[in-house]
């Protein structure tokens, strides 16, 4: 072997310059192949970015262009109207938004946040009835929301419950659909609660539900309240479980809790823009336009809530 | 002195009167509010068990009247004809060309986002990037759906006109939903990717890797659960959509793949047969309940997946 019989000293110097060779090649300037790769490379990265924001944000411009002359305060006022485009307006169906909402905050806010109090301040993760609720929660979070269409239909319209074709009967489907939302966001809160605040307060002697209500909960407000809007604004925008539960088109007439023949903002907007007729897309541009700006405006407030109370422990 | 003696610090340790650390009572009101909250919490098992027994019972008279093997292997999809035929995988093919042109968008897309904001962003065009990309993640999908058909498609004419001569295109459907998934694969393959430590960056940098040999050869690979693990949950999403294929892929079954072709999804084919006052008992009512089954099954499936690898690459790193 010619290692063998290369000097000692061959040896060093041999060994010296292969380590300056390697050292040299990996501290020198990157070859310009591998330059123009990485440069291609993050400009296909940004054209990526560019091309999402571009393509969202043209959605919300577009609205606004072709909905915008047709934006009005009669809009609010007037009834929909399948003839008379000129005078078509969203009223019965904002209402109907209204109500609905309404019903989906009363039943999600108790139910959202005490399933999230129960299974992070209360529930031993050891049993596997309580695995069982968190797997089945994350999998309705992820279930499409036509089904809960077919459970509204089938469970609360029909079948057990035999609510009829009601408002209320909507309220209860979409709370049904957005409350995973509400308790993953919540149980995502009162986990960043750190447990030394909750041995704290056991210390002192409060029970576990005094230290729930007068440490944890404040403490994780900001979190909790974050996930009750984005459930909001899941819920207002949500089309098709309301086109199973009987929110009909054109009702002239504004709407009542538990009464019958009800429409909603999206469903109205669905209706709309199913027409063939270019104004009546236009008038479904326009009810975007209110839509969007109820949802922009609630989803940017939650946003900023997260980060300005975003407390760091 | 006489206090001393009393308060028991002269006292040998244990001779003290001991104090029971039991609750002076037997606190009724905490065990009732635990009860409460548990019952809260089972509203969520009452509302699985409420979607899998709505869907079942009617399925099992479906096929108490149709034959399985002419419902799964056929594909001449028309339920509401006479003589009915019930091939769903018409309907199938339908929703899986729109999804599979969603993701054919919405994959190099949010996966080039999320290596971007993971690996390349400065931290204030993170600030900015993520929250305009999560606001715009909650817009509506009708609102997506009427932007498919008054801008996407008109848009897209420029480059195929074989789109002037339809009205609905399962591609221009497709590609309003690669839009609204892109959101879901950016945030959470990012959060995948800056989940992966530090040092193994460091290392592959270390050892002369170039940026983006670190970011695809390096980071891509550690971070793989996560971001199949979106993927496969915006596929679910996509699969699930149903205004956006409404309002631009048409109702029409077709079993073609193509671009231009009209398509007629089962979340289509389940809105438009089950709005109205649709008879109880008919098979037309058992048919949406089976059609809601299969498309039960399918995202049921990719999400208890999704939710198995997302768990892994947090045991892996968290």
């Amino acid at each position: 072997m010619s290692g063998v019989r290369t000097p000692g000293s061959e040896r060093a110097r041999l060994a010296t310059a292969g380590a300056r060779a390697v050292t040299a090649s990996a501290l020198s300037r990157q070859p310009a192949k591998d330059r123009i790769k990485g440069n291609i490379f993050l400009a296909l990265l940004l054209a990526a970015v560019t091309i999402a924001l571009v393509g969202l944000s043209a959605l919300v411009v577009q609205a606004f262009i072709e909905g915008g002359p047709r934006f009005s305060l009669s809009l609010f006022t007037d009834p929909p109207s399948s003839l008379n485009v000129e005078n078509a307006g969203f009223r019965p169906a904002l209402l109907g938004t209204l109500y609905l909402i309404l019903g989906v905050v009363v039943l999600i806010v108790p139910l959202g946040i005490g399933s999230a109090i129960y299974l992070e301040e209360y529930a031993d993760s050891d049993r596997w009835w309580n695995r069982a609720i968190e797997l089945n929660i994350q999998n309705l979070a992820g279930v499409p929301s036509i089904i809960y269409g077919i459970l509204g239909l089938a469970f609360i319209v029909r079948g057990p419950l035999d609510l009829g074709f009601i408002l209320a009967a909507g309220s209860l489907t979409l709370a049904l659909l957005v409350l995973p939302v509400v308790i993953l966001a919540a149980r995502e809160a009162l986990r960043a609660v750190p447990p030394s605040v909750r041995e704290g307060s056991l210390a002192l002697g409060a029970t576990q539900w005094q230290t729930i209500r007068k440490q944890v909960l404040p403490a994780a407000i900001p979190g909790v309240a974050t996930g009750v809007i984005l459930a909001i604004s899941r819920a207002i925008g949500e089309t098709a479980p309301l086109l199973l539960v009987g929110a009909t088109t054109f009702v002239t007439f504004n709407p009542t809790f538990f009464g019958e023949n009800f429409s909603a903002l999206p469903v109205l907007i669905y209706q709309y823009a199913a027409r063939p007729q270019e104004e009546f897309k236009v008038l479904a541009a326009a009810g975007v336009i209110v839509m969007l700006i109820v949802l922009l405006a609630m989803n940017s407030f939650a946003v900023w809530l997260r980060n300005r109370y975003e407390q760091q422990w | 002195m006489e206090a001393r003696d009393t308060i028991g610090v002269s006292r040998p340790f244990g001779t003290m009167p001991s104090r029971s650390l039991e609750a002076p009572s037997p606190r009724y009101g905490e065990k009732l509010i635990k009860a409460a909250l548990a019952a809260c919490a089972i509203i969520s098992v009452l509302t699985t068990t409420g979607i899998v027994v709505s869907l079942l019972l009617p399925t099992i008279s479906f096929f108490g009247e149709v034959n399985p093997a002419d419902f799964f292997l056929h594909s001449d999809w028309a339920p509401t004809f006479s003589p009915a035929t019930f091939g769903v995988l018409s309907i199938v093919v339908g929703t899986l060309s729109t999804t599979l042109w969603g993701m054919l968008f919405a994959v190099p897309i949010g996966l080039a986002i999320a290596i971007y904001l993971s690996e390349y962003a400065s931290p204030r065009a993170r600030k900015i990037i993520k929250p305009v990309i999560e606001v715009l993640a909650g817009i509506p999908t009708v609102a997506i759906g009427l932007f498919a058909i008054t801008a996407l498609k008109p848009f897209l004419e420029n480059f195929i006109p074989a789109l002037e001569s339809t009205p609905f295109a399962a591609g221009v459907a497709g590609v309003a939903i690669g839009l609204m998934i892109t959101p879901i694969i950016a945030s959470i393959s990012d959060d995948a990717m800056r989940s992966v430590p530090g040092g193994l960056r460091e290392a592959a940098y270390g050892l002369g890797s170039t940026r983006m040999k670190v970011a695809t050869r390096v980071v891509l690979p550690a971070a793989i659960s996560g971001v199949v693990a979106s993927i496969v949950l915006a596929g679910s999403r996509a699969i699930g959509e149903t205004m956006i294929v409404l309002l631009a892929a048409g109702s029409q079954a077709t079993d073609s793949f193509a671009f231009t072709s009209p398509v007629q999804t089962m979340t289509a084919f389940i809105a438009t047969t089950a709005t109205g006052d649709i008879a109880t008992g008919t098979i037309t009512y058992d048919t949406i309940f089976a059609v809601g089954s299969l498309l039960f099954l399918m995202t049921l499936v990719m999400n208890v997946l999704a939710i198995r690898l997302v768990r892994r690459f947090r045991e892996v790193y968290e």
